[in-house]
């Protein structure tokens, strides 16, 4: 993974609140055995029509949006499915973080482990970004800052490892490995056996 | 002295390899994997590429679910994926199971079905273990008191590779269920319930458990159906605690301890329940005597009413108005009066033995109303199996149902059983989400007796006057 410390980008915003894993990519698109490729599917029902042309009005589709990097969503963004492919979308899309007021569990860690950053903000600040799609923000993941339009910041929680291995570019299955001799002293006196 | 703890509290302890620290997470040990064709195939490729092994293959358990198709066939061998890429990926699994030494219920096996199924029917699943898929139902385990949670593929990876997560511990929720569920009314009128009350992201955070007289009534095929949607909530896992009801489910299935390790094992999961003084982070209390069988209205497993009840009144917000739009529904209006195109029996949620008795309960002697498509799926091939002993499959074929081969069917519409556009679904999986079931699908969520009732009238329907019909 490459280390990631700062995003800067014009937001995309979609209002729309509870936006689940099934459309951010319908599961029919999850045949693959690749993580490539997937930005063509990501929103499929709402991005395109029957007819396979662009629905005019959704946000992705403008020509505002094209270059933004951080997507400002509705409440509870990513909830449903734990399928990674999600995220894979996003980012193969462009999109490299997330602002919500709340983002679901497993949707928050697929992202972490694959460079998309989850951005958990209050509702008084949500609803500014809300407001003012394409103004530009700086999410800064060394400091856990978000520089608003205004000029102002706030901090957004992430939890310290996490942010740790983003700002670093390190594979968390490298630290794990790390710790095999601990995993094998634990097979071998854990009491019971599964 | 020893501090009190919750279940949850016990089994998250007896697993963790290395202590969380501010800086780093828990190393959580893994005692079952659960493994299907769709999460998996970048983890393999991901160990193919650092020339990784599998450490545990062992207690790694793979099937066949999500793609596969559940046309009816003379012999499985015969089973036919729908679309080139799905056909590839089916056989990526079955060699990635060879290379790597895990055992796969593959489509000819007698024990393939859906994975949250086929865990607690092999008796795989068992109270105490962690347990975890690629695949957020995985909390459905918890019914035996087990801690089981849904991962993504990057976690998969890390799990074939070291049997272990990197986890922050999280917070504890209890669900007090008192009273007891009326006739007519089930698990899954009571979960759907329990997330309107609570929300869809009611339980983020948190692991869920389950507790009280009406929870302890249930059998483990309700239990599941509790467990299994508790990812509906937000949160990722939901547990109960285990009893004489999980034991007994549990002897002399194939994977469980046999003779006096059994009865080892049936002491240490007796220590499991949380101890009588034991804290949780929150508590919600439900009471099970009020509730009637619930039907969802929206595009989200919490926009969920009482059967009699009208589409409730539009909250000014413009994603309840949304929701409203794409069910093509309107407040103030009872939904009792809405068509039905299709009616599916099936998932994780809903298809073992009892749901599909609930669901022939209904049907029997009655026929499936004109225009109606009804699907029947059994969660495996075990269940299949048992049904038709019992001549299950003579009920839904003689009331105008498909009955077909076991797997996750119409509940995601990615194995060519699809709801079409703008038709409306009973169903009894675990999403109304939009597009779920197909593209324009609209899907509305209950329990298999009413699922069974609403296909009978053509309408969605109250199932407790055709029981009281006998």
């Amino acid at each position: 993974m490459q280390p990631l410390t700062q995003i800067r980008s014009r937001t995309v915003v979609l209002p729309t609140r509870d936006i689940d894993t099934d459309q951010i990519i319908p599961a029919r698109f999850l045949t693959t055995t690749s993580r490539e490729g997937l930005g063509a599917h990501l929103f499929a029902d709402l991005r395109f029509g029957s007819d396979g042309e662009p629905v005019a009005g959704f946000p992705l589709n403008s020509p505002e949006s094209e270059g933004c990097e951080i997507l400002v969503a509705g409440n509870n963004f990513g909830c449903g499915s734990s399928r990674e492919h999600a995220p894979w979308a996003l980012l193969d899309h462009g999109i490299r973080a997330v602002i919500s007021t709340e983002i679901a569990d497993i949707f928050r860690n697929n992202s972490l482990k694959n460079g998309l950053v989850p951005v958990v903000v209050r509702q008084e600040i949500h609803d500014r970004l809300l407001a003012s799609p394409g103004a530009e923000v700086l999410i800064d993941v060394e400091r856990a800052m978000i520089g608003l339009p205004d000029g102002s910041e706030v901090s957004f929680p992430i939890d310290g490892f996490a942010r740790y291995c983003l700002v670093e570019g390190i594979d968390q299955l490298g630290f794990l490995q790390q710790q095999l001799d601990e995993i094998s002293n634990y097979e071998e006196q854990r009491p019971w056996k599964p | 002295m020893t501090t009190a703890r919750t279940l949850f509290e016990k089994v998250w302890a007896d697993h963790v390899v290395v202590d969380e620290t501010p800086d780093t997470p828990a190393v959580l040990y893994i005692d079952l994997h659960l493994i299907h064709e769709v999460t998996t195939p970048q983890a393999f490729s991901l160990l193919r590429d650092k020339g990784l092994p599998v450490r545990r293959p062992d207690l790694t358990l793979a099937t066949m679910d999500h793609s596969t198709p559940t046309t009816p066939v003379a012999s499985l061998k015969d089973l036919l994926v729908v679309g080139e890429s799905a056909a590839a990926q089916v056989r990526q699994m079955q060699q990635n199971c060879m290379d790597f030494g895990i055992e796969l219920h593959d489509f000819d096996s007698e024990h393939r079905g859906i994975v949250h199924v086929i865990g607690p029917e092999l008796g795989a699943t068992q109270p105490g273990k962690t347990i975890v898929c690629g695949d957020s139902h995985t909390s459905t385990h918890g019914a035996f008191g087990a801690l089981a949670f849904g991962i993504g593929t990057t976690e998969v990876g890390h799990v074939l590779a070291t049997q272990c997560l990197l986890q922050r511990k999280p917070k504890t929720l209890a669900v007090e269920v008192s009273g007891a569920l009326g006739s007519g009314v089930g698990a899954k009128d009571l979960i759907l319930a329990i997330i309107g009350q609570i929300g869809v992201d009611g339980g983020t955070g948190h692991v869920i458990e389950y507790r009280g007289r009406a929870i302890e009534a249930l059998g483990m095929d309700a239990r599941m159906t509790v467990c299994n949607m508790s990812i509906e909530a937000g949160a990722r896992a939901g547990m109960i605690a285990p009893d004489d009801t999980t034991f007994e489910y549990l002897r002399g299935r194939p994977r469980v301890p046999q003779d006096a390790a059994w009865d080892r094992a049936v002491a240490r999961w007796r220590a499991l329940p949380g101890d009588a003084d034991a804290e949780f982070d929150r508590t919600v209390s439900i009471d099970a005597g009020t509730l009637e069988p619930m039907v969802t209205f929206g595009t989200n497993p919490g926009m969920v009413v009482g059967i009699n009840e009208p589409v409730p009144d539009d909250t000014g917000d413009t994603s309840f108005r949304k929701a409203l739009d794409y069910m093509q529904l309107e407040t103030g209006k009872p939904l009792t009066e809405t068509g039905v195109d299709v009616v599916f029996v099936g998932s994780c949620t809903n298809s073992r033995l009892s749901d599909l008795q609930q669901a022939a309960s209904v049907l029997k002697g009655r026929r499936v109303a004109d225009g109606v498509r009804m699907l029947v799926v059994p969660g495996s091939q075990q269940i299949k199996k048992a049904a038709e002993d019992i001549g299950l499959d003579r009920v839904f074929l003689e009331a105008g149902a498909e009955w077909r081969e076991s797997g996750c069917s119409m509940c995601l519409g990615m194995n060519g059983d699809t709801v079409g556009r703008g038709q409306l679904s009973v169903s009894t999986s675990n999403r109304n989400f939009e597009g779920r079931q197909g593209i324009g699908a609209r899907t509305v969520l209950a329990s298999p007796l009413t699922a069974a009732a609403s296909a009978i009238h053509g309408r969605i329907a109250d199932p407790r006057p055709l029981l009281d019909e006998g």
